[in-house]
C-alpha cells in the first residue's frame, strides 16, 4: 500500500502514537478500562499497520524474528518469575502481598504491574508474530 | 512456607517458566539438556506429593494467598497424585529420548521449539490434573491442547498437518462442550471451586441446566479421552505424529481425559447423582464396550502399526469408560489403574515405534519382517509390552483385566465381562501378527543393527516397569484403593 502517499504519511505520524497509546492502556489498568492483555493487542496493532503499508522486509527490520520470540518468551518469564519471587519471599505463588513487608496493599499494586506487563509483551510479541509469520509466507510465494 | 508447602505451586510453575526458558536457550542440544533436567524435576516433585498425600491426607494450596472459594485453589488426593506420577513419569522418560528421536521424526524448521512445546504440553497436563477448580481445569485444558495440536503437526509426513487440524477441530469442540457444561454449572451454583460447587450443587442437581451440564461435559471428556464413537481424531494424530510424541501423548492425553470424567463425576456432580439419577452408566457401558470391540477389531486389519496402536487406545479407553459406567468399588479401582497401566505398556509400544523409524524409516507389516533377528531388544520390549496389552498374568495389563472383569461381575452384568475376554483375545490376534511377521519370516539381508540405546533405554525402562508393577501391585491398586474409597466408591 505504499504507493498512497497519504497513508505513507498518517501511518508514520500514526505508529508512534499508537505505541504511546498501548503504553498508556498498560499502565491505566489499574484504575480504569484496559490492562496488558488490551495493551499488547494495540501494541501490536501499531506494528502490523507498519507492516501493510511498509511492506514485510521493512518491518523485520525494525522488529526482527528473533526480537518478537524473546517478547513472547520474557513475557512469560516476568508472569512466572513474579511467581517464583513470591514463593522466594516465603508466600504462596503470585501471592503479591509479600512483594512489600511493610504494607501488602502497596505490594498487591506492584505484583500487579509487573504481571500485567508481562502479559503486555506477550499478547503484543505473540500477535506480532503470528501476523509476521503468515505475511513472510505471503511474501514468499 | 517452606519448599514442602510450595510443592503443589512448583509441580505446574517450573514446566511453565521452563518452556520459554527452554525457547531462549537456542542451541537446540542445551535446549534438550534444559528440558530433561525440568522433566526430571518435575517427576521428583510429582513423587514427593504422592508420597506425602499417601502419608498425610489430601493437600490444599490456595494461589495468590487467597481463600479457597475466591481464588484458585489445588487440591491433590491419591487419584489426582498418581495421574501426576503417570504424566510427570513418562515425560521424564520419554524426554532423554528426544534428542535423536527429534532428528529423524521433527520437520526441520520446527525442531528449535520442540522442547518448548513439548514442556508447555506438560505443564497443562499437569496443571488440569493438579487444581482444584474447574475454570483453571479448562484454561490448562486449553493450554496442554493447543500444545498438543502443535507437537503432531510437527511430524515429518506431510500427512501430519492434515491429522493436526482434524484434532484441533475435534479437540476443539470437546474443550467448547466442558467450557458450556461449565458455565451452565457456574451460572446455577455461582462458584467455580470443585468442592464448594460439589456441595452447592444438591440443592440445584433438579434443574435442567445442571442436567444440561453434565450431559455437555460428559460428551466433552469423551471427546477429549476418545472413548468411542468420538475417537476419530486420535488414529490420525498418533500415526502421523512424531513417534515420541506418540509415545508421550498415547500414555497420557487420553488419561487425563478419563481422569476429568472420573474428577467431574466423582467430585462435582457426585457418584449419586451422575449414576442413580442421570443414568450416565447406560451411556458409558455400552459406549465403552462397542469402542472396545471396534477398536480391537479394526487395529487387526491396520497396515501401518502405529495406526493398530491407536485403535488398540480406542479399544483400552473403551474398557477405562465401561469401569466407571460400572460404578462400583472395583470398577473404580479398575479405571484408575488402568489409566496408570495402560499409560506404561501403550507408551512402551509407541517408543518401539519409535526405535524402528529411526532404523528403517517407517513401521508397517513389512518392515518388520524378521525384525526379531534384527533388532532383538527392540522387540522383546514389543513383545513385553504385547503381552501386557493383552492381559497375560505377571504383567499389569492383567491387574488392570483382573479388576475390570471382577468389577462386572460384581454389577451383575456377567455377559459383558466375556465381551471383555472375548476382546482380549482379539488383542492375540493383533499382538501375534506382528510377532509372527518379526520372528517366523525370513529375515532380510543384513546384520543386527539395533536402536541407539538412547531411544532404547526408554522401552526398557517402560516394559520392567510393566513387569515390576503387575507382580507388586502395591503402588497403582494400593493407590487406586485409597483414592476409590476418598471419592466415594460405590455408589
Amino acid at each position: 500500500m505504499s504507493e498512497f502517499i497519504l497513508v505513507r504519511v498518517v501511518v508514520k505520524i500514526m505508529v508512534p502514537f499508537i505505541l504511546l497509546f498501548a503504553l498508556y492502556v498498560q499502565m491505566h489498568g489499574d484504575y480504569g478500562p484496559g490492562g496488558g492483555f488490551q495493551a499488547g493487542v494495540v501494541f501490536a496493532t501499531g506494528i502490523i499497520v507498519y507492516t501493510i503499508v511498509f511492506g514485510i522486509r521493512r518491518a523485520v527490520e525494525a522488529v526482527p524474528m528473533t526480537a518478537v520470540m524473546a517478547m513472547v518468551c520474557c513475557g512469560l518469564i516476568l508472569y512466572a518469575g513474579t511467581g517464583f519471587a513470591t514463593m522466594a519471599l516465603g508466600g504462596e505463588y503470585l501471592n503479591y502481598s509479600v512483594l512489600d513487608s511493610a504494607d501488602p496493599v502497596h505490594g498487591q499494586h506492584t505484583g500487579i504491574i509487573i504481571i500485567e506487563l508481562g502479559v503486555g509483551i506477550t499478547v503484543a510479541g505473540v500477535l506480532t508474530a503470528v501476523f509476521l509469520v503468515f505475511a513472510e509466507r505471503r511474501a514468499r510465494r | 512456607m517452606g519448599l514442602l508447602q510450595q510443592l503443589p505451586a512448583l509441580q505446574v510453575a517450573v514446566p511453565l517458566i521452563g518452556a520459554p526458558l527452554c525457547a531462549l536457550v537456542g542451541r537446540p542440544r542445551l535446549a534438550w539438556m534444559f528440558a530433561v533436567a525440568v522433566a526430571w524435576i518435575t517427576f521428583a516433585i510429582s513423587i514427593a506429593l504422592l508420597e506425602h498425600v499417601l502419608d498425610a491426607g489430601p493437600i490444599h494450596y490456595t494461589m495468590g494467598g487467597w481463600p479457597e472459594i475466591l481464588g484458585i485453589a489445588y487440591v491433590i488426593d491419591p487419584l489426582n497424585a498418581l495421574v501426576l506420577v503417570l504424566v510427570s513419569g513418562m515425560a521424564a522418560i520419554i524426554m532423554p529420548a528426544t534428542r535423536i528421536g527429534i532428528d529423524v521424526e521433527v520437520v526441520h524448521r520446527a525442531r528449535h521449539l520442540f522442547h518448548t512445546v513439548a514442556l508447555l504440553a506438560l505443564a497443562g497436563m499437569l496443571g488440569i490434573a493438579i487444581t482444584g477448580d474447574i475454570f483453571n481445569l479448562y484454561v490448562f485444558l486449553e493450554i496442554s491442547s493447543l500444545a498438543s495440536y502443535a507437537l503432531v503437526a510437527m511430524g515429518i509426513d506431510r500427512r501430519a498437518t492434515r491429522a493436526a487440524f482434524h484434532y484441533l477441530v475435534q479437540g476443539t469442540i470437546g474443550a467448547t462442550f466442558i467450557l458450556v457444561g461449565i458455565g451452565l454449572a457456574y451460572m446455577m451454583t455461582g462458584t467455580l471451586n470443585m468442592a464448594d460447587m460439589a456441595a452447592r450443587l444438591p440443592g440445584v442437581s433438579h434443574t435442567a441446566p445442571i442436567q444440561a451440564a453434565l450431559a455437555f461435559i460428559l460428551i466433552g471428556t469423551a471427546i477429549k479421552a476418545a472413548i468411542f464413537p468420538a475417537h476419530s481424531w486420535m488414529p490420525n494424530a498418533y500415526t502421523y505424529a512424531p513417534s515420541l510424541v506418540s509415545a508421550f501423548f498415547g500414555a497420557t492425553a487420553t488419561k487425563i481425559g478419563a481422569y476429568m470424567l472420573l474428577r467431574f463425576v466423582y467430585s462435582v456432580f457426585g457418584a449419586d447423582y451422575a449414576f442413580d439419577e442421570m443414568k450416565i452408566g447406560w451411556v458409558l457401558i455400552p459406549l465403552g464396550l462397542a469402542g472396545a470391540v471396534a477398536g480391537s477389531v479394526v487395529a487387526v486389519w491396520q497396515h501401518d502399526l502405529r495406526r493398530m496402536l491407536a485403535y488398540s487406545s480406542v479399544a483400552q479407553v473403551g474398557y477405562i469408560a465401561a469401569a466407571i459406567g460400572f460404578a462400583n468399588r472395583d470398577g473404580l479401582i479398575a479405571a484408575i489403574v488402568h489409566v496408570f497401566n495402560h499409560g506404561l505398556m501403550k507408551g512402551a509400544l509407541f517408543l518401539v515405534m519409535a526405535c524402528v523409524i529411526h532404523r528403517l524409516g517407517k513401521a508397517d507389516m513389512e518392515s518388520f519382517r524378521g525384525l526379531g533377528r534384527r533388532m532383538p531388544l527392540t522387540m522383546g520390549c514389543f513383545v513385553v509390552a504385547g503381552l501386557s496389552m493383552i492381559g497375560v498374568p505377571a504383567t499389569v495389563g492383567f491387574v488392570s483385566k483382573w479388576y475390570l472383569v471382577s468389577s462386572a461381575l460384581d454389577a451383575g452384568l456377567w455377559p459383558l465381562a466375556l465381551v471383555i475376554v472375548a476382546t482380549s483375545l482379539i488383542a492375540i490376534i493383533y499382538i501375534w501378527r506382528v510377532v509372527d511377521v518379526a520372528y517366523f519370516t525370513k529375515p532380510p539381508p543384513g546384520a543386527r543393527d539395533e536402536a541407539p540405546a538412547m531411544l532404547l533405554m526408554p522401552a526398557v525402562v517402560l516394559c520392567a516397569l510393566c513387569i515390576v508393577l503387575g507382580v507388586s501391585t502395591d503402588l497403582t491398586v494400593g493407590v487406586a484403593n485409597t483414592a476409590a474409597r476418598l471419592l466415594g466408591g460405590a455408589p
